[in-house]
This record gives C-alpha cells, structure tokens and sequence, in this order.
C-alpha cells in the first residue's frame, strides 16, 4: 500500500493532501474536501452520479483513482454556482423541472455543462446522446432535454446581451 | 467499493514503466484508461499488488497515417477516436465502432490499447481489429514485437501480451480503393456489452465481386476470432442479398455465445446472423457496391 502527495485543484482552489493508493477520486472530494455534491449511484461505472469535469471534460469519478487527478483541474457541482448567482444549466433543471428525487442531478448538470461549453446550440439527439452515460431513474429524461434546451438559449441570450452592452 | 490495498507507480517512459513490470511480473499491472481495470478492481473480482499507471508516458495518445498505415498510439481515448475526422472518412467502420463502446462519459478516459489488451470478447474493438487486419506493437524488456491480430487473443481476459509488455500502438494497414466497413451492435441500452455484433470489412474488384472479405463477430465466441468458413464462402462472389445472408447463417453457426441476461443461445444466435448480413451489406454500400 502505497502513500502518495496529491494536488488537485477543485472549482479553482488547489489542495494538497495525503491520499492511499486506491483512494477513489469520489471519495476524495466528498471525504477529504467534503464536497458532498457529487454522488455516488453504483459500483460499476454506470450511472454517471459521480460524474465530474476533469480539465474539462466529464468523467466518471467513481472509475478514477485519486492519485491520478495528480495536477489536474476538477470542477464538481459546488463550483457552478459564481456570486450567488445559478449556472444557466442549473437554472434549467429549476425552471423546467429538470429533477425529482435529485440524485442523478450533480452529474447531469456537469454533463450538461460540459455539452453547452462545447457545442451552445446541440440539437436534441445531441444532447440525449450526451447524456446517456448519465441514469435517471424519474424524471424520463424529457424534462432534462428541455432544462439543457433551456440553458442553452439562456446562454446565448446571456451572450447577446452582454454583445450590445459593449 | 473500494478495492483492496496496491502500490501505484506512475513511471515517465516506456523504458521505465517496463523495468517496473518486470521486476514483478505477478503481481503488477499497467493501468491506461482504467475504464475496465478499476471497476474489476472495485467488485474485487480482481487484485493487483501494483499498478503501474502509464498515463503520465508522453507521446501514448496520437492517430496518423503513416506508410499506408493508420497508427493509433495506445493510450489514445476512444473519445479522440470519435471525434477524429480522418476516423470518420477514411475509416467508418472504426467510428461506428467507437460510438457503441460504453458510453460517452467512459470515452473520455477508455483507451483503444486497453479495449484490446483487456481480453474481454465483450468488448467492441477485437472484432473490428480482426476484419481490419490491424497489427500490434508491445514494448517489453527485450524490446519491441509486433503482433497480428489474429495471433493476439489466445482466451477469456488472456492475450498474447506479456505481463511485462505495454501495449503502445495500433497499426491499421489502409484499406485499398473499392473497399468498405461496418460495425454493428445490439445492446439492451447504451453502455452494455454487446447481446450480439458484426464487424464486416471487404473490398470490391472493378467488377464488383467480392476480393476480399472480413467478418467476425463480438461476444459470441469465447475468443475474438473471425467468422472463417463465411469470409471463405463471400471471396469471388457478386455481394447480393442472398450471399451476405448465407454468410451471415455461416458466421452464426459457427458462434458458440453462453446463455445470460441477455438472451439464450438461440436467440444470440439469431441476432449475430441478421447483424452479420447487416454489418456485410453496409460494408458493401460504403465500398461502392450499389
Ligand atoms: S457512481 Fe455510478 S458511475 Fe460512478
Ligand atoms: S431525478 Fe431522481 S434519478 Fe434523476
């Protein structure tokens, strides 16, 4: 069993802590940082809970060690929310009752995230495609579709109106 | 779950990672994308003593053409494959491949060395890699070999790979002109091994009969291995319907898939005859036959 020094950064702040080899990278964010906002569903990498963004891109947190997060840039659901202020895709599943029993949520908002930052205006087959890493087991996904949908106009309204202030 | 106790190394070269196998040949193993590694490790189904963790190696992660070769570096992702266009031009049947393997969010971190050195005749790129005619290259103590496809998976999870060999790149020879490929997969939902699926690969004459012929099937074997009697009855033949339906039969009859939660053996059966004669058909499209 081996000891290992770890700097991750985390929604932009950078920690260095001690881990265990087979430290999960979950299990680091919700037990050491105790950023409880990424969940975990499942012990076989299948339902997208834990997903969290990993320089970007969305990986499953659950199915990564850790100590491979070594220097690497995490963002989870905590770090969406700037100033008091909802993530558009956060604002999404509020206003088109993205969730019901909230426990898929953290990782489809990073999904979603990621998705938007990528590709602003993905067509509805893209996001279902996007998504379907990600398990929910109330809403039927049609509400999801149409809160992303949402984010993503309030994106671009956000981006148009920020152009003719300038 | 957590997996039981391991020491992790993350060596910065090849040579390196190498040395650190070799000198525990039992007990250590290489971790790429760890998409299916981990998750063994977790269910404790499996325990490693060590892991050596080859993703700090630069240069692991291209995809080129080279020599009349398409070399995919072996820790490259399977999302990089997706989104590659020269994958999506030039070689369709590695993207349809790709789009099936799990799912979108294990394809940023799944790597396409892994898919194959894993063994599992439940994943998708053995089949696809058997039709293709791909070569790979493993790097161990004694330096490189290169190993043809067909002599590469010897049994459930059992490759030709020693323990102290990294699988560090694909090489795909590029199919000549006239030529086409397919995958096609059924799955009960997205990120399910496969109930059945076909990789059809083939290549036209100018008078359009079939030269050459690739079909082999996924997680119906115990061993990813080709469909050789229907790839024998395709060669010289016009590619109508009848035919690539009698090679779909004789690539089904040859299948030897186990009864689970996916269906019984006849019904895999069934399905791997009708995906083998799809899979051959979009082969066949995509080669300029119709
Ligand atoms: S907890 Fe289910 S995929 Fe990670
Ligand atoms: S809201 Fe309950 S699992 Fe998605």
């Amino acid at each position: 069993m081996s000891m290992h020094k770890i700097k991750v950064t985390v929604n932009g702040a950078a920690e260095e802590v001690e881990v265990e080899a087979r430290l999960l990278l979950v299990h680091h964010l919700r037990e050491n940082l105790r950023l409880t906002g990424t969940h975990i569903g499942c012990d076989t990498t299948h339902c997208g809970a834990c997903t969290v963004l990993l320089d970007g891109k969305p990986v499953k947190s659950c199915t990564m060690l850790a100590v491979q997060a070594d220097g690497r840039e995490i963002r989870t659901v905590e770090g969406l929310e700037q100033n008091g202020k909802l993530h558009p895709v956060q604002e999404g599943f509020w206003e088109k009752h993205g969730l019901q029993c909230g426990f898929c949520t953290p990782g489809m908002l990073m999904t979603s995230c990621a998705l938007l930052e990528q590709n602003p205006h993905p067509s509805e087959l893209q996001i279902r495609e996007a998504i379907s890493g990600n398990l929910c087991r109330c809403t039927g996904y049609v509400n999801i579709i149409k809160a992303v949908q949402y984010a993503a106009e309030k994106q671009q309204a956000q981006k148009e109106a920020a152009h003719a202030a300038a | 779950m957590i997996p039981s106790s391991f020491d992790y190394v993350s060596p910065t070269s090849i040579a390196e990672a190498v040395a650190l196998l070799a000198r525990q040949p039992d007990g250590a193993k290489v971790l790429s994308g760890g998409q299916s590694l981990l998750p063994l490790l977790k269910l404790r189904l499996g325990q490693v003593e060590k892991l050596v963790d080859i993703g700090r190696i630069p240069g692991l992660e291209y995809l080129k053409e080279e020599g009349g070769m398409l070399k995919i570096g072996g820790r490259t992702r399977e999302a990089a494959l997706e989104h590659s266009a020269l994958i999506a031009t030039r070689y369709p049947i590695l993207h349809d491949t790709v789009r099936v393997i799990a799912d979108p969010i294990v394809r940023n971190l799944a790597t396409v060395g892994g898919n194959l050195a894993h063994g599992d005749p439940g994943n998708d790129h053995p089949a696809t890699m058997l039709v293709l005619g791909a070569q790979v290259v493993v790097v161990g103590p004694k330096g490189e070999r290169v190993i043809p496809i067909d002599q590469f998976f010897r049994g459930l999870f059992a490759t030709a790979l020693e323990p102290d060999e990294i699988l560090t790149e694909i090489r795909v020879p590029t199919p000549p002109s006239r030529s086409g490929g397919a995958y096609v997969k059924l799955e009960r939902k997205v990120g399910d091994y496969a109930t059945a699926a076909a990789a059809a690969q083939v290549t036209l004459s100018a008078t359009g009969v079939i030269e050459r012929a690739g079909l082999a099937l996924t997680n119906v074997n115990p061993v990813p291995q080709r469909a050789a009697a229907a790839e024998k009855h395709l060669i010289g033949k016009k590619p109508d319907a009848a035919l690539l339906n009698e090679a779909g039969r004789l690539a089904a009859e040859a299948s030897s898939p186990n009864a689970d939660r996916r269906g019984q053996v006849d019904y895999k059966k069934e399905m791997a005859r009708v995906l083998a004669a799809r899979a051959l058909q979009i082969a066949v499209d995509r080669a300029g036959g119709r």
